[in-house]
């Protein structure tokens, strides 16, 4: 069975899968608890000076009937004492001596963070992590996201934390910047030994159509909020693979964003984290998640031959290339399964109005263009007349026929097509070899 | 008949069919939405294909996901103005739910009917809360139709030519207007109640009702003919067919519409507890329905007798799964051939297997016979052409007989199907009358 033991710049833990620094980790005894279900490490609440909070606090996406998809908050740090938070930290440290206990911090003045880096010190902590995210409330003090889209303050600051630390830094970032590069070098730059992201985008979840007030709200009104959850992950995933390609980004990652499953950890694992942070999906689904997110990682790490999870860490990132080096020549097309189809038209309704015209259907008239291959180069000024298809031998009537010949091979279909492995899109020969834009640029074909 | 009497309070409190409950309750807003957002939205759905009213499905699903109720019921109505009974009495197992492409990924089907009723439920609760109705009738355009019975199809036709501004007059012999679907339809799928809040609100849109009065003795073919614009005829069927069996003509043998209008709407009728055992003749769904009927009554023993296979019976499988989980039994290629009486009351019925001469006595107290209902043709063949079933033919688009500005619908002209069949016909003859003077009717697709 693979190892899942991390090492993170000096912080060590049983598997990578840390709570991020969220309601999940308010006190010592939902991290004792945390840690008796399985997770690895846990970054405590942000500790700062004393804050109030408002009510209410959360918001969350709904798609089609699926639950917090995307979620927001516009709770602040710990509303808790810190020397009731110390005192836990202390208790959790003292009772899971191989578990990683990280502190996340954010005050303002050099003596402030002196002080409360001391104070993490003395109780124990592992780790301190530097909030330089939080997209509402405290950025609008000049801390949290006000910091982390500022490289110069956020090297600063880092630099400082580096000055009174005795142990590992981790600065983490807001999404909320046009470029990552820049803070994560600023983070490099300031002495940190790590970096974690993303930090919530700043957000607004919706607004209640009854009454028409913001969400989430409190009385007539509500602020902009921090976004996370599955619906970020793809904005999380890019950003941690910008940093992990960059070589000059020395550090290593822990990778925060929507990571509800194994699956998503081993994602963000294979784009160049060393470890992952979870909120929302223990907000919904409670700690008990993490018991298979151990399991199926370390099934999936022995499936792929690797010994440890470290090996598994930023697997995928050559693949990320520009867009100017990817193969012009690349080709697949839309095949479907005749046996697999139901006949739900999806395919073609998504094809027909949201992609290239290329699937015909038999099943009723269909409206899809009707002219010779062209790939798009002669003009269509007219809408084409529907056509009755006569269905091709031997393929049920209900199955609709891919244009092979016009097929950009864009995954549209099989994207929306809800049977399982129906529509696969099958690589095209192409003799002309692999040719990519830059490519043609330097040869000054364009 | 002026003023529009509450039919609703008419009926007593005291009926038979109020003992059975819905068995497919409305749905919770809750069940709903998970069950709206289920569904695939399949594009030229095979659910729409299957409807004979081919309603928006999914499009009226995706309604109610987005909590557009008013919308989705418009959806429905477009289609299908019966689209509250059609939601709780169609046989969606063998049409829409039976075509949904989920069967074909061993899914559950969609709930399409009871989606359907939430949407239509709600979308006509909203046009009571808000005063503001779902369709408008059009000022008035001077013509006048004729619509024989009071059933799904005559009231589907008179809606849709009543919001396009034509002054629809329905005839019906009986005090209570609704058809089958207040006298005939299965309680645990719909009391009266609901059937005649559906007439009411059908009736709103400008329908004039005039009960009491009989086709072909009150009023004539002719008359209304020279009176009206237009006829609908949409008259059902008649009485139940009988096999005139030795001993059947008296107490305890029974027709099964005849039986079934009692229990659902005859005050203090009750099935007397010497009735241990029932058997009902037939293999079609108004037998499978009365033997559940009376299984759910309480009738300690249901029997069906059926003269050929399992598999020769017309009515449906799911209707008979559903029968046999309250108790009812089917003994397949048995023929009834006589009934016995001890004291003049029915003691058995005898019946022969597969021909043999050897009759087999069932014991038993009450007989129900249900092997179809007279057609009503006949009595028309004199002026329109009627096949050799009884039904009346029509033109399969406009759903005019042979007779100009003569049009028919429901089961006088199929031989007896279901609601939506009739609410299709209904619709498809006001929108070819509507034609025919040269409008273009507003609802069409």
């Amino acid at each position: 069975m693979a190892d899942l033991k991390t090492h993170m710049c000096g912080i060590e833990s049983p598997n990578p899968f840390w709570l991020a620094s969220a309601p999940p980790t308010n006190c010592g005894e939902q991290i004792m608890r945390a840690f008796d279900a399985g997770w690895g490490g846990a970054v405590w609440k942000t500790l700062g000076k004393p804050i109030v909070n408002v009510s209410s606090r959360f918001g969350a996406l709904d798609h089609r009937g699926t639950k917090v998809v995307g979620f927001t908050n516009i709770e602040l740090i710990t509303d808790r004492p810190l020397e009731t938070n110390f005192k836990e930290i202390a208790a959790v440290k003292k009772r899971y001596p191989k578990h990683a206990v990280i502190v996340s911090l954010m005050v303002e003045t050099k003596q402030e963070w002196r002080e409360i880096i001391a104070r993490s010190e003395d109780a124990g902590a592992d780790g301190l992590e530097l909030n330089f995210g939080c997209p509402h409330g405290m950025c609008e003090r000049g801390m949290g996201s006000s910091v982390g889209q500022e490289p110069a303050v956020l090297e600063k600051i880092t630099s400082w934390a580096k000055e009174f630390a005795n142990i590992p830094v981790l600065v983490k970032l807001t999404p909320n910047v046009g470029d990552i590069l820049p803070p994560g070098l600023a983070a490099v730059a300031g002495g940190g030994d790590g970096i974690s992201l993303i930090n919530t985008v700043k957000s607004i979840i919706g607004v209640d159509l009854d009454n028409l007030t913001l969400l989430p709200r409190v009385g007539q009104a509500s602020s902009n909020g921090g976004y996370c959850g599955p619906a970020v992950k793809p904005i999380a995933l890019h950003m941690v693979a910008a940093l992990a390609r960059d070589r000059r980004i020395t550090i290593p990652i822990s990778g925060i964003g929507g990571i509800s499953d194994w699956r998503d950890a081993a994602e963000f694992i294979a784009l160049g984290s060393t470890s992952v942070q979870v909120c929302t999906a223990v907000m919904r689904d409670g700690y008990r998640i993490v018991e298979d997110m151990i399991d199926g990682l370390s099934g999936y790490l022995d499936r792929q031959g690797l010994s440890s999870v470290k090996e598994l860490v930023g697997r995928a990132v050559p693949g990320f290339l520009d867009w100017g080096e990817l193969d012009l020549n690349y080709k697949v097309v839309a095949k479907i399964d005749a046996e697999k189809c139901i006949g739900c038209n999806l395919c073609y309704i998504a094809c027909l109005d949201g992609a290239h015209q290329c699937i015909h259907t038999a099943k009723g008239t269909c409206n899809a263009y009707h002219g010779e291959a062209d790939h798009g180069k002669n003009p269509r000024l007219e809408v084409m007349p529907p056509v009755q298809h006569r269905q091709k031998a031997g393929v049920p009537g209900h199955v609709p026929n891919v244009d092979e010949a016009e097929c950009i091979g864009c995954n549209l279909c099989q994207l929306v097509c809800p049977v399982p492995d129906c529509i696969t899109m099958e690589e095209v020969t192409n003799p002309a070899g692999k040719e990519s834009w830059n490519d043609r640029v330097a040869a000054g074909k364009v | 008949m002026a003023g529009k009497p509450n039919w609703r309070e008419s009926l007593s409190p005291d009926r038979l069919e109020l003992k059975l409950d819905d068995s497919k309750p409305l749905f919770s807003r809750a069940e709903a939405l998970t069950e709206a957002n289920r569904c695939l939205f399949c594009y030229d759905a095979p659910c729409i294909q299957a409807c004979p009213t081919s309603i928006d499905i999914p499009g009226f699903i995706r309604k109610i996901a987005t909590e557009n109720l008013r919308g989705s019921a418009k959806t429905i109505f477009k289609a299908n103005m019966l689209g509250v009974s059609c939601a709780r009495v169609c046989p969606v197992e063998v049409l829409c739910a039976g075509a949904c492409v989920y069967n074909d990924l061993d899914h559950q089907p969609i709930a399409i009917g009871r989606l359907q009723r939430y949407a239509t439920e709600h979308g006509l609760a909203a046009e009571v809360q808000t005063g503001q109705k779902l369709f408008e009738p059009k000022p008035a355009i001077g013509r006048r139709v004729a619509l024989i019975g009071a059933g799904p199809a005559s009231l589907a036709c008179a809606a849709y030519l009543a919001l396009e501004g034509v002054t629809p007059v329905v005839y019906e012999k009986h005090p209570l207007p609704g058809g089958l679907n207040t006298t005939g339809v299965a309680p645990y799928k719909l009391h009266g109640e609901a059937a005649l809040a559906e007439v009411e609100w059908l009736l709103n849109h400008g329908i004039e009702l005039q009960t009491g009065v009989e086709f072909g003795k009150d009023i004539t073919l002719e008359d209304l003919r020279q009176q009206f614009d237009a006829v609908f005829l949409g008259m059902g069927l008649g009485t139940d067919n009988r096999l005139n069996l030795p001993g059947s003509r008296s107490a305890g043998y029974w027709g099964a519409t005849q039986l079934i209008a009692k229990l659902k709407g005859e005050p203090g009728f009750q099935i007397p507890s010497t009735v241990r055992h029932a058997v009902v003749i037939g293999g079609g769904n108004t037998a499978i329905d009365i033997a559940r009927e009376l299984a759910m009554l309480g009738v300690p023993k249901v029997t069906m007798v059926y003269r050929r296979a399992e598999s020769d019976m017309s009515g449906y499988r799911h209707e008979m799964k559903a029968a046999r989980i309250f108790g009812v039994r089917l003994l397949p290629n048995a023929s009834p051939v006589s009934v016995s009486r001890e004291k003049g009351e029915v003691c058995a019925l005898n019946v022969t297997f597969n021909g043999s001469e050897d009759a087999v006595v069932l014991p038993c107290q009450w007989v129900v016979e249900a092997i179809g209902q007279e057609k009503q043709g006949h009595q028309l063949s004199t002026w329109l052409k009627i096949d050799a079933q009884g039904r009346v033919v029509t033109d399969s688009k406009t759903r005019q007989t042979s007779l100009a500005g003569v049009y028919a619908g429901g089961d006088c002209i199929n031989g007896g199907k279901e609601v939506v069949n009739a609410a299709e016909d209904g619709r498809e003859a006001a929108f070819a009358m509507l034609r025919s003077w040269g409008f273009s009717p507003s609802l069409a697709p």
